[in-house]
């Protein structure tokens, strides 16, 4: 399944990009799945998903835990520290 | 009234006031956090979520009016570059007495740092340029409200 996924604060820069279109394989079914897929697949994912336990999700609008299913929007990014 | 904004520009601290001042609400509560120039800090950059950080906010606002007989309730973010000194964020809570008040000012304010999308980078005097990591005291005080 194709679908967007969109990187923030120092997983963007990990990435190099800010969002992209990707393809994984079908066994790529949830969020944890998706992260380890993306830490394989090139350094750069190596580098930004190294540590996948300081990676938060959110699929199509909702923030989601790493057992949710992936969709055809997701973001992935650190904890947050606004305020 | 439930005021939630996202902006680049400086918070206009008095006039957001005005407003509550105008509303004739017996008690007005506010929080207003800072840029801190710690450690030779030279830029603080707020980075947000196009979409999910509004309604975050937007979420949180409605949150707390749930759970306070809030008469009027302003929640501004600032994204981008901040300076030394400069207003990041602006909570002003009123209500007809002061506990309700001062109550969602507290909570509005430690939710918004565990529950809402914004990341803040710094950048220092020597070049060095870190994002700030998450404090499990920030997650400690959020948590008193569950």
């Amino acid at each position: 399944m194709a679908l967007t996924v969109s990187y923030f604060a120092w997983v963007r820069e990990r990435m190099g990009v800010a969002d992209e279109v990707i393809d994984p394989p079908a066994e790529v079914t949830t969020i944890a799945e998706l992260v380890g897929w993306l830490a394989g697949r090139d350094e750069r994912g190596a580098l930004a998903f190294a540590e996948p336990g300081r990676i938060r999700a959110a699929v199509d609008g909702a923030m989601v835990g790493p057992d949710a299913a992936i969709g055809p929007d997701v973001a992935l990014f650190p904890p947050v520290t606004g305020g | 009234m439930i005021r939630v904004a996202i902006q680049t520009d400086a918070i206009d601290v008095p006039a957001e006031l005005d407003i509550h001042d105008a509303g004739g609400h017996g008690a007005s509560a506010s929080f207003i956090g800072r840029v801190r120039g710690d450690n030779d800090l030279t830029e603080l950059f707020l980075e947000h979520h196009p979409v999910l950080t509004e309604a975050g906010l937007a979420e949180l606002a409605h949150a707390a009016t749930d759970r306070w007989a809030l008469s009027a309730l302003t929640l501004i973010h600032r994204v981008g570059a901040m300076a030394p000194g400069e207003s990041i964020v602006l909570v002003l809570a009123s209500s007809a007495h002061r506990a309700e008040a001062l109550a969602a000012t507290e909570y509005l304010i430690d939710r918004l740092k565990t529950d809402v999308m914004f990341w803040k980078r710094e950048t220092f005097a020597d070049g060095r340029i870190a994002w700030v990591e998450p404090r499990d005291g920030d997650h400690s005080r959020a948590e008193r409200w569950d």
